[in-house]
């Protein structure tokens, strides 16, 4: 008898969990998947990119909806992984039949996503992964931000024409695609256009220390370091520059954008530093005073760069939907690649034939831990 | 020349940690001849008895300094913290398994370190914390151009005030001389009139408030903590503590700082993709030719 009850319990939640496992989502919804690092040590990257992303959601069903239906958002917390990434994003294709997948910030995740969006044939949009082999995956991979070796020629061309600095170190995270792809770019640009890398050192994402490396670096004497990393590990390496006595300004890119970056000691550490990002909120352009209002009145605080770009993801996913008529993957991918001058939050957006947003990038200036404008760089 | 200056004392700073916290390993492993691999998450729990005691009762925001007495006081609630959590976790956890096999004990305190990390980001959350700056940091010596700054100066004393006095507590006290006679036979040790599990207990309570306090000298060295912190730390003390001789005071002492030293110029001079490697390539060479570690005695199994 108690065998049989307890088969019968199995049989019950087997039939349960197929059942939720095979949500097509009613005919009067789309189903759009995120995933990001709502939680681990990018987890700013996360927020900030869903928070945006759900404001877009939220205006298009304000006014109507997408082809005579409602969006729904699912978003999954990939907690920073490559490994979770790739879990999440075939539960959001496998189990929720999502139609189109926005995500990830990081490039190392992004990378993991994006082969699974491929083979499935469903079109992903990452908002901030400026790495190239991202989208190079394969044709349904887009991305509405600058890539990497623009960004090198960016700081590279700030450090040499507005800092007037020649020698240069540069400190990489050998565990993070986006790091070390972009100090690559960055190391072959600098020396290209005239400049001298004194020194390369590197360290693992989640290291604690970093004085070894900053004291070789020390040693050579430059007059700047590049840092192409995290705001995590930018917070740490920066308040032990300073401890052993590294004065020289600290340059940084789009990873470091991030109210966490100057959080504690770091609020000194990096004064007068300056990093290349997407956006920055002082620029006056209505349509980015108008985006920055509604952020705050909605969640009481200032948008990051990710921010922007997860809500333009956004954006031009609806817009190719709304051109091709329908929901059907392949036809938006073909919308998506035709994306032309299309007026974003984070200016214009053109879909170039690598699936890449060619756009300009501005350098921000730390005063006081807040991010201040400091030039804009077009392409 | 200024260069190896200032990394002798990186490694001796970053050593003086590592050390702290192999002594627990190695005093737990005196007296009841079991690894507690859930040594390195009581030194996470340390650092987030630091960062919420400092923001309970010293400053509103984590960007305040507080003065030297209040750090001192927050490093001592961190160390009732995790002394009271070594002692019930020896309580609840390792005590009922005492007369189990090694390795039941052994998994357990797998099971127990895997809690508190997991546990810890249940409840602290996932995200790195931003230390509060306890002390400010200044640079106080200078030796041609390589600055050291006060809080590694701290931590670096403050780690050798704890030796010296765990020496003092272990050489010169009743309860120390009862810990060694455990230590060497307990059964001879309770004929002697020699209340075991208080040894036992004791020893916990000190191995574990040693940890907490690593913990606070963690966070000033390098203000980020996650609840995740413990587990390379904790294993790179265990290396400390077996390269030193396992069951050997000083011998921890030392391992913490030949480890330190290590990894720093591994990481300068080399590579800092070799640098865990080497350390636990190193633990490996140890093995293989001396077993009992540097300052090891080697014990004879008696039938």
């Amino acid at each position: 008898m108690k065998k049989l009850f307890f088969s019968m319990i199995a049989i019950a939640a087997i039939a349960v969990f197929s059942v939720s496992g095979c949500n097509k989502g009613s005919g009067d919804e789309i189903l759009i998947g995120e995933y990001g690092s709502l939680t681990g040590p990018n987890a700013t990257f996360g927020i900030s990119s869903t928070n945006g992303l759900k404001l877009a959601v939220e205006e298009l069903n304000n006014s109507g909806g997408l082809l005579g239906k409602k969006v729904k958002l699912i978003t999954y917390d990939d907690q920073g992984k490559p490994s979770e990434a790739q879990t999440v994003v075939q539960r959001l294709i496998k189990n929720d039949n999502v139609v189109a997948v926005i995500g990830e910030v990081a490039s190392s995740n992004s990378k993991a996503g994006a082969p699974i969006c491929q083979q499935n044939k469903i079109p992903m949009i990452t908002p901030a992964s400026t790495n190239p082999e991202v989208t190079a995956i394969g044709d349904y991979i887009f991305r509405v931000c600058f890539i990497d070796p623009f960004q090198a020629t960016v700081v590279s061309k700030f450090i040499l024409n507005t800092l007037k600095l020649k020698k240069v170190a540069l400190l990489k995270d050998v565990k993070n695609a986006y790091s070390t792809g972009l100090a690559d770019f960055f190391e072959k640009e600098f020396r290209n256009m005239g400049g001298e890398i004194v020194e390369v050192q590197s360290f693992s994402a989640g290291d604690k220390d970093f004085k070894a490396q900053l004291t070789s670096i020390k040693a050579k004497n430059p007059e700047a370091i590049f840092i192409p990393a995290y705001y995590t590990d930018v917070n740490l390496i920066s308040i032990q520059a300073r401890e052993i006595g590294l004065t020289v300004p600290l340059i940084g890119s789009d990873g470091w954008e991030s109210e966490k970056l100057t959080e504690g000691k770091a609020k000194d550490a990096l004064e007068g530093c300056y990093f290349s990002t997407h956006v920055s909120t002082e620029n006056p352009d209505p349509k980015i005073q108008e985006f920055i209002t509604k952020y705050k009145a909605k969640y009481n605080s200032t948008p990051d760069a990710m921010a922007f770009l997860a809500y333009d993801a956004g954006l031009i996913l609806f817009e190719a939907m709304k051109k091709a008529g329908t929901t059907e993957p392949e036809k938006v991918k073909n919308e998506l690649a035709k994306i032309k001058d299309f007026l974003g939050v984070t200016g214009k957006i053109s879909i170039n034939e690598q699936r890449n947003a060619v756009k300009p990038a501005v350098i921000l200036e730390i005063k006081g831990g807040e991010f201040k404008f400091k030039e804009t760089v077009q392409p | 020349m200024t260069e190896l200056i200032q990394q002798v004392f990186n490694g001796l700073s970053l050593g003086s940690i590592y050390a702290l916290i192999a002594l627990g390993y190695t005093m737990i492993y005196g007296i009841l001849r079991f690894i507690n691999f859930a040594h390195g998450d009581v030194f996470m729990i340390g650092a987030f008895s630091g960062y919420y005691l400092g923001i309970v009762f010293a400053f509103a925001s984590v960007t305040g300094v507080a003065s030297i007495g209040m750090a001192l006081l927050i490093m001592l609630g961190a160390m009732v913290v995790t002394g009271t959590l070594g002692f019930t976790v020896e309580k609840l956890v390792y005590k009922p398994l005492r007369k189990s096999p090694k390795l039941t004990i052994l998994i357990t305190a797998i099971g127990v370190s895997l809690f508190l990390e997991y546990g810890g980001q249940l409840v602290f959350g996932a995200d790195p914390k931003s230390f509060p700056s306890l002390l400010e940091n200044k640079p106080v010596v200078n030796i041609a151009g390589a600055v050291i700054g006060s809080n590694p100066l701290v931590v670096l004393v403050t780690a050798g005030i704890l030796m010296v006095g765990l020496r003092l507590i272990v050489m010169k006290t009743k309860i120390g001389t009862a810990m060694r006679a455990v230590s060497y036979n307990p059964t001879a040790a309770s004929l002697m009139g020699i209340n075991i599990n208080a040894v036992i207990s004791f020893t916990f309570i000190i191995g574990s408030s040693l940890a907490g306090a690593a913990g606070i000298l963690y966070g000033l060295n390098y203000p980020s903590i996650d609840p995740l912190m413990g587990i390379l730390p904790g294993l790179k003390a265990f290396v400390a503590a077996v390269l030193g001789g396992i069951g050997n005071i000083p011998g921890a002492a030392l391992g913490g700082m030949i480890i330190g030293l290590l990894e720093t110029f591994v990481t300068g001079y080399i590579s800092p993709t070799y640098r865990d490697a080497i350390a636990f390539g190193i633990l490996i060479l140890i093995l293989l030719f001396k077993p009992t570690g540097l300052l090891g005695k080697k014990e004879i199994e008696k039938v």
